[in-house]
């Protein structure tokens, strides 16, 4: 892998700092508007997150491992699988994928900052804020005899449970007050990724030549302004309904649960959209960079991504095809759900070509991406059958269900995020991390992951529902479950792993330089970690990856877009 | 009390008296067949991309024979973007007129006359069962007529909620439909062998979610008319010879159970919890956990929270002797 | 040999949308979609409360509220074109104006809304139109509201003189905020007294 560019490296030379005393540092970072630092914020505040939803998940596996288990009680486990949908949705996987947004975004185009950067601090600290409410719960949520508890009323906090008659106490209010706050700030950010990505590239970048990243957080964020204000609504509908004697989900006086349910997956499966198009963004920028090819097709994967995010808004009721929503509602969501799958597979097919006639260079971060492939390929496959809806009310509420968003959850936007941390560490520290613990970290996770995924679909075909803190033995759903909970022990191994070589790549990895990978785009034009300002001259490009034509100069890729 | 004749599924490393692939019903059967085909199309596409892909990554991994210079460039290909767009449309296409068909199968099927129709409302954690033309009230257990595939005499199901949102789920008979409060789902069911045929609630209602089980007794149609009329009938008010169950009734009617529960031609007509009229001619209690014996009844009276904690009967803090003749009196109540 | 790519003389056709701009159009297109919900709701919900008065029975046409609002739009845009053109004194009557028209028109709310809790007894816990009826018009309320304290924000450095064509762009995305406020009341004042009647 070559070194930076020598001229780059005299105009681009950081002073090194004098050390500071430590209260200047931390003030320096609370009040910093550097989108790098409020990057590496959110994603520092995001893994914390992910181990303690961690931790509650492997207290279900372990209360779910035999039947009748009497590990937990029916009120506490519910506040676990509540508690972790939430933190793992709203204070994980947002903050970690905007995280990473807010530090590329305006590297990749040569920007010097976002374009509002005291809104993206502002966006930060009150979806910080956020995260510390919902824990918050567990002191002050004031469950029936007093003592406080936090929400249990599912993720999706389905009306009528979640009104004052069925959840006195106020267990319900911190989940809804922390993720309005949590929207607030993701519409922030999003506000911040579009206007930056229209108003600041540098010149010569049209939007044609804009990293695939950055497209796909742009659509991203597109879909958060479109699909969180309904949430933020309903959550509005829900306080109303619960404090000032409302009746927007009030079944007594004539209001409709189902309302709420149309409402929370306008929100709902966009969501997850706007979680797994950063991944897909990953995965653009690191899988030609280690087959050593240009992406192929990028103007169809920018129209696809474009796609994906309008037909998302549209596929919302095949979370609700048990409601009773008639042959005429079912018929058409079956429809646009299906139809969503041909935008999808065309990213797949395009990676799939990318890698043909490459040269593959199996490093970490490139070998987290094909896993990715072969999990994004089945969690598809499964949303397909779902999407099938007679198949779908028997499978619906099911652990069918349950293991099919893990594994794009897990198996697809994880694994991208790992393969991410592993391919942009080195940028943002200086140092690149561990091959060995890498690997370490890699097959440990990946055989993990497929004990507790793969098996998971079997219960659900077998009549398991959801959101049991228990089961009934003889259902033959006792074996599937043990070895779910024995993959979840290797998953945590692989974290482990994981954790232990940040730390440690950060004292003792080896030397990155400007671009360790030998990659294309302007990130790895900068010093690591980049100065302050990123750019001491605002870059000109002329192609889709500026530093392949440096490279290259015989053969630019100017000549062949 | 136990009807020792019922057959449930067996249970296995892959059997499961729950399982969706064992249907025996149309409903089940109309979904397992399409799930039949989707598996199918699933498997072929999965076989094909993931095969390419093993292929590509062994193909094209990087030797150490390999020269320095960089593969060649190759930046997208019109043609072969249509090619897979066009296909994959037309997969959607059929795969969605099969779902389609299937939908409309189980949607809009015309009622036969001679459907049995069961009004279901979901409680926290219960079942409420009334069978509006055959006067019958009951709870927990649902008993339908076998159905005949050559002349089929479905139970038409119309479910709704006192409380929260449940959801019906008894794989082996048909996909699950939710109960709504304020809302009117309907659903059918034709069990075309006798037996038994076990379920649970799929959609989170509280606390005891876990434990508010189904199960639906398919009879023969012989057998079902027996039934009706067992349930039909008025509850026996002599208690000659059984001390404990005259001083049992008194008990209860003079307590708050009468608030919550009813028992036909008494004074106790509460509806918040499940008719206990027929209750001792039911095999398990508290909607399904435990089975229906005068030691899990006296249990479940002292503390129901010791069988499904977060319940919403409370314990009635009765003193033994108290227990011991409700508990005598409940069992005579076939 | 390529030189790094450092561009050493202005590019003039090199140019990129005002970042004011783009960012309240996001924010409005955020910002709409909450209200879609709230007059999805509505609109839902019509003739759906099983008791109480009803909005043929109680609600009258919100006329001179209206034509204040809309009217406010047009002061606004006076205000943004004359402060281009480096016109400090019209464009601070132009602020002016808008604040005085918003101010009546939330007058007329607080006026309406006092008759129908305190005269025909409607409050938001009496029934579903209750609930719909003062939800949408309050949340448009109070985007008005906010509305109304940026403007006296502007209104006050006008009076400063610490405002000139500079800051021209900076108005201009306040007065699209304004123009969003007044085009939701077109649609909240078609649901709710037109269609919802």
């Amino acid at each position: 892998m070559t070194n930076g560019h020598p001229v780059l490296e005299a105009i681009d030379q950081t002073v090194e700092a004098r050390r500071r005393p430590r209260m200047d540092v931390v003030y320096g970072w609370v009040s910093t508007v550097d989108h790098k630092k409020i990057g590496l914020m959110y994603i520092v505040y995001a893994l914390i997150f992910l181990v303690i939803a961690g931790l509650q998940a492997m207290l279900m596996r372990i209360q779910l491992a035999v039947p009748n288990n009497h590990f937990v009680s029916p009120q506490v486990f519910n506040r676990l699988f509540t508690m972790h949908g939430t933190t793992m949705v709203f204070f994980v996987g947002m903050p970690i994928l905007f995280g990473f947004g807010n530090y590329l975004v305006p590297l990749m185009i040569g920007a010097r900052d976002m374009a509002f950067p005291r809104l993206n601090a502002f966006s930060f600290w009150i979806s910080a804020f956020g995260g510390f409410l919902l824990y918050f719960s567990h002191l002050g949520g004031d469950g029936l005899y007093g003592a406080g508890s936090a929400p249990d009323v599912g993720w999706f906090a389905y009306a009528p449970l979640t009104a004052k008659v069925f959840s006195p106490g106020h267990s319900t209010d911190y989940w809804t007050l922390a993720i309005l706050l949590s929207g607030i700030g993701s519409t922030g950010t999003a506000v911040n990724i579009v206007t930056t990505a229209m108003c600041m590239r540098c010149r010569g970048m049209r939007l044609s030549r804009m990293p695939l990243f950055v497209w796909l957080m742009v659509v991203s964020s597109g879909i958060v302004f479109v699909a969180v204000s309904p949430l933020t609504a309903a959550q509005i509908m829900l306080t109303i309904d619960r404090y000032l004697g409302g009746h927007f989900f009030d079944t007594q006086a004539g209001g409709s649960a189902v309302l709420w349910m149309h409402f929370f997956w306008i929100f709902g499966h966009p969501e997850v959209y706007v979680l797994v198009l950063p991944a897909f963004g990953f995965v653009n920028e690191i899988i030609p960079v280690f087959s050593r090819k240009a992406i192929f097709g990028y103007p169809a994967m920018v129209a696809a991504s474009v796609g994906i995010g309008f037909i998302s808004l549209s596929v919302w009721a095949h979370h609700m095809f048990t409601v009773g929503m008639g042959p005429a509602g079912n018929t058409f969501f079956v429809f646009a759900t299906m139809v969503i799958s041909v935008p999808t597979g065309i990213k797949i097919f395009n990676w799939l070509a990318t890698l043909w006639g490459g040269k593959i260079i199996f490093k970490v971060p490139m070998m987290f991406c094909i896993a990715f492939l072969f999990q994004f390929l089945v969690a598809g496959l499964t949303g397909i059958m779902l999407s099938a809806a007679p198949f779908n009310w028997q499978l619906s509420a099911s652990y069918f269900v349950v293991a099919h968003f893990h594994y794009v959850l897990v198996g697809a936007i994880l694994t991208a995020l790992f393969g991410a941390f592993y391919y942009w560490y080195p940028k943002v520290t200086g140092r690149l991390m561990s091959e060995g613990l890498g690997q370490w970290h890699f097959w440990l996770f990946i055989v993990g992951f497929h004990l507790t995924f793969d098996f998971m679909h079997v219960p659900g075909l077998l009549g398991m529902p959801r959101r049991i803190y228990t089961y009934e033995a003889g259902r033959g759903w006792e074996w599937w479950n043990l070895i779910v909970g024995i993959g979840a022990l290797f998953q945590t191994a692989g974290i482990l792993c994981f954790v232990w070589n940040m730390v440690r790549s950060y004292y003792r990895g080896e030397i990155a330089g400007h671009d360790p990978w030998d990659a294309w785009t302007l990130e790895w034009s900068t010093p690591s970690p980049p100065p302050s300002y990123n750019f001491a001259v605002e870059p000109t490009v002329f192609s889709r990856r500026p530093l392949w034509d440096l490279k290259h100069p015989e053969d630019q890729d100017v000549n062949y877009e | 009390m136990a009807q020792s004749s019922f057959r449930v599924a067996d249970s296995g490393l892959l059997r499961s008296p729950t399982s969706i692939f064992d249907p025996a019903g149309t409903p089940a059967k109309s979904a397992f067949g399409l799930s039949m085909l989707i598996l199918s199309v699933t498997l072929a596409i999965f076989l094909i991309v993931a095969g390419l892909l093993l292929y590509v990554v062994i193909r094209y991994r990087q030797r150490p024979t390999d020269s320095e210079r960089e593969p060649p460039q190759i930046y997208g290909s019109t043609q072969i973007e249509l090619s897979w767009t066009v296909i994959p449309i037309l997969i959607v296409v059929m795969l969605f007129l099969s779902t389609t068909r299937v939908i409309l199968e189980t949607e809009a099927a015309p009622k036969p006359s001679n459907a049995l129709d069961v009004i279901v409302i979901g409680h926290q954690y219960w079942w409420e069962y009334r069978y509006p033309k055959l006067g019958v009230v009951t709870a927990n257990e649902l008993h339908v007529p076998v159905s005949d595939p050559a002349k089929p005499t479905p139970t038409y199901l119309s479910l709704s909620s006192a409380d929260t949102d449940h959801s019906f789920w008894v794989p082996r008979l048909a996909g699950k439909m939710d109960l709504i409060p304020n809302r009117l789902n309907t659903m059918w069911i034709d069990p075309q062998a006798a037996g038994l045929y076990l379920g649970q609630c799929a959609q989170y209602c509280g606390v005891q979610h876990a434990k508010m089980l189904l199960r639906v007794y398919a009879q023969s149609p012989e057998d079902f008319a027996t039934w009706v009329e067992q349930q039909k009938k008025p509850v026996v008010q002599d208690f000659s010879g059984n001390a404990a169950a005259a001083e049992g009734q008194t008990v209860f009617m003079r307590n708050a159970c009468i608030n919550c529960h009813a028992i036909a031609g008494t004074v106790a007509t509460g509806r918040f919890g499940p008719d206990l009229t027929h209750l001792a001619s039911r095999d398990t209690i508290a909607s399904g956990p435990v089975e229906n014996t005068p030691a899990n009844l006296r249990q479940w009276i002292a503390d129901p929270n010791s069988i499904k904690p977060g319940v919403l009967m409370p314990s009635m803090h009765l003193n033994d002797h108290d227990l011991d003749v409700i508990t005598a009196y409940l069992t005579t109540l076939h | 040999m390529s030189s790094i790519p450092v561009s050493t003389q202005v590019d003039p056709t090199w140019r990129l949308p005002h970042r004011g701009v783009v960012g309240m159009a996001c924010l409005i297109v955020a910002e709409s979609a909450i209200f879609l919900i709230f007059v999805v709701a509505y609109i839902y919900y019509i003739g759906k409360s099983l008791s109480g008065p009803t909005p043929a029975q109680v609600l009258e046409l919100p006329i001179l509220g209206t034509i204040c609002l809309l009217s406010s739009s047009i002061t606004v845009h006076f205000a943004v074109s004359a402060l281009r053109k480096a016109k400090v004194r019209e464009a601070t009557r132009g602020v002016a104006g808008t604040i005085l028209l918003g101010a009546i028109f939330l007058m007329m709310t607080a006026r309406e809304w006092y008759f129908l809790i305190h005269d025909v007894g409607l409050t938001i816990k009496t029934n579903l139109f209750g609930t719909t009826f003062y939800s949408l018009v309050g949340l448009h309320a109070t985007h008005v509201v906010v509305g109304l304290i940026m403007l006296t924000v502007a209104f006050t450095l006008l009076l400063r003189g610490r405002v000139n064509e500079r800051h021209a762009e900076k108005l201009e995305v306040l007065s699209l905020y304004w123009h969003f406020v007044d085009g939701v009341w077109v649609v909240v004042f078609l649901v709710v007294y037109v269609l919802g009647r």
